[in-house]
């Protein structure tokens, strides 16, 4: 592979991807990993899985270095009952808007059936484009199925200020650090570093996760999207794991700063409030969601159309709650690839191009 | 969906810039960055959330070398 520093429009990609600089790593990870016991880490971002697994990284790692998928994918953290307050709102007569695949996750009423059924539903690339359709259809209630982590939320508050009087937001905007505190606390993976997600880390920068590493004595590296990043990032952790540190680093520099986006983080500030929320595969958890703030009632869907959320249970058969918490990997689950395939999802995890299954499905061949 | 893509910004008028990712040119609002045209941004679903300039490449460039000197050894 080339390896240069040129070519500005790649930002240096080539030498994130350059196969020396893996394989010099890769030894300095088979190096270091000697002195250590069983070591897992844990990701939180549909990105990074899909980098790890269409790179093989895993089939590259020493045996005593396993890298699991936490709860990263926010398709796939949505809950049904979130699903269905967005079909309700549709069916009293709402445009309504979300992202990408959204739409395919398989719930008890889903959005896909009722899109079919008739309900205006649409895919959007942009929060923007649903602002847009608000504009084109004064006559219409235009609401937008605000899902996604920090990277997104900003976004969602920028519409929230700027948009005409029809436009609404039904939010399952959540955080990431109170998910990965209670991935600790559950006590049941027993977990030795985190790779953090790199653009929901370019919102908040590095201050969000540092009570973590204080509190369960874990190290933390925010990283990038490239193989080398995480590769580098796998490396940094096992350095901290061997010198018995517990600090946050950032190996993603060009993309995140220490502050994190100080704009971005003041208009969520000003519209969002924490809140207690269920994530799919978990139980509430406590301040991890994004509710709009009083002053903007008038731009919250829930308050709008009176929905109140139900708790509806997780379908029995499908194992996605087990993936999400990093308990099972996607093929430990028995539906995996003969009943349940990016064909004919059983799961979120199956539909969302972020989720473990779709992407084990898709790069991981020789498991199929 | 944190699935962010670096581009250059090529136009500004408001609040919207033109950037090119590659080539490809798309529409990107830039409420939550101070940009100037010739700026490289990470764009996530059609807003630029973060400047990436040359020198925070660099710096982990730096991280980088430090890394790979043959020498460091455990
Ligand atoms: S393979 Fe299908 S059913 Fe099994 S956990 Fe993944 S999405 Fe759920």
């Amino acid at each position: 592979m080339e390896r240069t520093t040129q070519g500005r429009g790649g930002l240096l990609v080539n030498l994130y991807r350059d196969r020396s600089v893996s394989d010099t790593l890769i030894q300095k990870i088979s190096k270091i990993s000697k002195n250590l016991d069983e070591i897992k880490i844990c990701h939180v971002c549909g990105t990074h899985e899909h980098v790890i697994t269409h790179y093989g990284i895993r089939a590259l790692l020493p045996e005593n270095v396993q890298v699991v998928s936490g709860p990263g994918c926010p398709v796939c953290v949505t809950t049904q009952g979130e699903i269905e307050a967005a079909v309700n709102i549709a069916e009293r007569g709402a445009i309504v808007t979300t992202y990408g695949d959204m739409i395919r996750v398989p719930s008890r009423r889903s959005l896909s059936d009722a899109k079919a059924s008739g309900l205006d539903i649409r895919l959007v690339y942009s929060i923007n484009d649903s602002i847009n359709l608000a504009l084109s259809n004064p006559a219409k209630k235009v609401v937008h199925f605000a899902i996604g982590f920090e990277t997104t939320c900003p976004t969602t508050a920028v519409a929230v200020l700027n948009s005409p009087d029809n436009f609404y937001v039904l939010s399952a905007h959540r955080v990431v650090p109170p998910a990965m505190d209670l991935l600790l606390s559950s006590g049941k993976i027993n977990l030795s570093g985190f790779i953090d997600p790199g653009h929901v880390s370019t919102i908040i920068g590095i201050k969000p996760y540092e009570p973590i590493s204080k509190k369960f004595k874990i190290p933390q590296v925010i990283c990038g999207f490239e193989p080398n990043d995480i590769l580098i990032g796998i490396y940094l952790l096992l350095k901290q794991i061997n010198e018995k540190r517990a600090e946050v680093e950032n190996e993603y520099v060009r993309g995140v700063r220490a502050e994190g986006n100080l704009k971005a983080q003041i208009l969520m500030d000003k519209v969002f409030e924490p809140c207690d929320i269920r994530w799919r595969g978990f139980p509430v958890i406590p301040k991890s969601g994004l509710a709009l703030k009083k002053e903007y009632s008038n731009k919250d869907a829930y308050k709008e159309f009176n929905i109140i959320t139900e708790d509806i249970p997780e379908e029995k058969e499908c194992s996605c709650p087990e993936v999400l918490r990093a308990e099972i990997s996607p093929r430990e689950c028995p539906l995996f690839g003969n009943i349940c395939t990016p064909q004919n999802p059983k799961g979120p995890c199956m539909v969302s191009r972020e989720g473990a299954c779709y992407i084990s499905f898709k790069y991981e061949k020789s498991f199929r | 969906m944190c699935l962010a893509v670096p581009g250059k910004i090529e136009k500004i008028k408001d609040n919207v810039g033109v950037v090119d990712f590659n080539g490809v040119k798309r529409e990107v609002r830039l409420d939550l960055v101070d940009v100037k045209i010739g700026d490289y941004v990470i764009v996530h679903t059609g807003f630029a959330i973060e400047k990436m300039d040359e020198k925070d490449a660099l710096e982990s460039l730096d991280i980088w070398k430090e890394l790979l000197k043959a020498e460091e050894d455990y």
